[in-house]
């Protein structure tokens, strides 16, 4: 990065680490957090989609969209996440090339063929001719989608109780007003409900920052794999060579993480505080007395 | 059925090292999935049980540290509280592995006895370690709230009476305490057991492919390229560990509860589905 980094063997001290810290591969470990808040940035929207789509679904009067809506968000009940994780990217990667076997390749070769699973060259994903980049980010892609289901479907459970926390007078006396079930929905359910969901999904948030690391067990280049990769010992062929340092790097995500959580407290209770005001709890009752 | 049986006497025990050597190597039968994954699950009880109850201890003295209004006691309960429940466990992992493997590998002299320090590097102590102090930051965290929450007239009633000091804590202030928090202390040790897959996947190593219930299954599921079987078996497994865990802690929930009128009825399990 800087022109007096070009010769590392004879930097000292202070200027040694400089350079040290700014090589070409540690730009990518400080990349590699973006990687992390990307992460976090798609997921949890989509995640809180799918939350609302369960909830929704698992309130509906349609009885198979009522029980997929309660499959779904029961699903995450008494097993470990990390199961889900191992296995959604596999089984989703498995169904897109077996959907692309079905259009692009030969039909009379079997794609289960005993312990192995082989589709032709044609339908795998991504092919193998694309760059490394596209291999990248449809990793990303798969754990994206992993964590959008698991987390969708505890999302789903905040809601749901949250749907159901909204006083069934308002309910009762919007419908008395005349308004249709979706009306319901739309101008009182849903405005209604955030301040019930709001502990909920904040708890969600942190349990999803505290989540990301697992990104490193879906082979995604996060921060965990570049602590480890520029961590371990360095021998003398290496431009910078040192000890086993990732005691260190870890330290440094560990700050990281720290300073997330800490962080997303702070605003959830700025949050919170805004959308009590007005609200038939307790909360609200106590900032309506508070004196102005 | 016979076959199944033999699979069982060789690999029933094989997490912990005893039975058959090798792992199968091709054509997995269902049998064989079910015998490892299930025998893999002695290491998640063995570090959900043996860390619930080293945690449930140190819990209570951070929770009654944390409660206190000594800032000595307080402030570093705190921290620890912060310091563990603010990181994800997997890295709280790989730290503590990191750590641990820069202890002297000749072992550290205290008073001229030469204290062993490569076991700590293993899963059995270095993982345990770190559910126990993880499981306490979180539990303390619940006990805290509930020390918190304790009805002011249960307190008045034991001044009443003369209680003061450890006397009205272990009479009063205790047994209210682990009443009200018992329901999200449930909560948190079926977190806890779901935990104990991560041990395996962060860096401490499987001696000798002895690994737990999540290790095989991996294992099965890259070596068949199908996560059909083996994942559903682990959720299976840890189903039936929930279930187990909940009526557990539901005898002593109606313990704790069986005072109040009305409370001893079937307890209802309101999952929090969140640490």
């Amino acid at each position: 990065m800087f022109a007096t980094c070009a010769d590392p063997k004879t930097l000292e001290g202070l200027a040694w680490l400089l350079c040290y810290l700014t090589s070409g591969k540690h730009m990518l470990f400080y990349l590699s957090f973006g990687t992390v808040i990307l992460l976090l940035a798609i997921t949890a929207p989509v995640a809180l989609l799918f939350g609302f789509g369960g909830a929704l679904a698992s309130r509906s009067r349609i009885a198979p969209l009522r029980w997929f809506g309660k499959t779904y968000t029961s699903m995450v009940r008494g097993v470990p996440d990390i199961i889900f994780f191992l296995f959604v990217p596999i089984a989703l990667d498995q169904a897109f090339e077996w959907m692309r076997a079905k259009v692009y390749c030969d039909p009379s070769v079997p794609i289960r063929q005993g312990n192995d699973f082989v589709v032709c060259p044609a339908a795998k994903l991504p092919l193998s001719s694309s760059a490394e980049w596209v291999h990248q980010s449809y990793g990303v892609f798969l754990a994206v989608i992993a964590f959008a289901i698991v987390f969708g479907a505890f999302a789903a459970n905040v809601l749901y109780g949250a749907m159901n926390a909204v006083p069934k007078a308002q309910l009762e006396t919007a419908e008395a007003y005349g308004m249709s079930p979706r009306q319901v929905s739309r101008r009182i359910l849903i405005p209604q409900m955030w301040t019930y969901a709001l502990p909920g999904l904040a708890n969600l948030w942190m349990i999803l920052i505290k989540a990301t690391p697992l990104l490193f067990v879906l082979g995604v280049e996060d921060i965990v794999y570049w602590a480890r990769e520029l961590g371990g010992a360095k021998t003398s062929a290496y431009s910078y060579p040192h000890p086993d340092w990732r005691l260190y790097y870890f330290l440094g995500i560990l700050v990281f993480y720290l300073l997330m959580t800490w962080g997303s407290e702070r605003f959830f209770d700025r949050i919170r505080a805004r959308l009590s005001a007005g609200q038939a709890t307790m909360a609200g009752e106590a900032m309506r007395k508070a004196p102005q | 059925m016979s076959q199944c049986l033999q699979t069982l006497h060789d690999y029933g025990l094989r997490a912990i090292g005893i039975g058959e050597r090798l792992l199968p190597r091709t054509d997995f039968t269902l049998c064989e999935q079910f015998v490892l994954i299930g025998s893999g699950l002695i290491w998640n009880v063995y570090f959900g049980a043996l860390a619930l109850f080293i945690g449930f201890f140190l819990a209570n003295a951070l929770a009654v540290a944390k409660a206190s209004s000594h800032p000595w006691l307080r402030k570093p309960a705190e921290w620890f509280i912060f310091l563990f429940r603010g990181s994800p466990l997997f890295i709280q992992f790989f730290i503590a592995y990191e750590a641990l493997v820069q202890l002297p590998r000749a072992g550290i002299d205290i008073f001229g006895i030469t204290v062993q320090t490569s076991w700590m590097t293993r899963a059995w102590a270095g993982a345990l370690l770190v559910l126990v102090l993880n499981t306490a930051a979180y539990s303390a965290e619940i006990f805290y709230g509930a020390l918190r929450n304790l009805p002011k007239g249960e307190l008045e009633a034991a001044d009443a009476y003369g209680m003061t000091g450890w006397t009205r804590y272990r009479r009063v202030v205790w047994p209210t305490a682990m009443r009200l928090a018992w329901p999200a202390y449930t909560n948190e040790a079926i977190f806890l057991f779901h935990a104990t897959t991560l041990v395996f996947f962060s860096s401490f190593p499987a001696f000798q492919q002895q690994g737990d219930s999540l290790y095989y299954a991996s294992y099965f599921a890259d070596k068949t390229f199908n996560p059909f079987v083996a994942y559903p078996i682990v959720a299976g497994y840890f189903i039936l560990l929930t279930l187990c865990l909940i009526l557990l802690f539901g005898i002593v929930n109606r313990r704790l509860n069986r005072h109040l009128p009305g409370a001893v009825r079937k307890i209802r399990y309101r999952p929090n589905l969140i640490r």
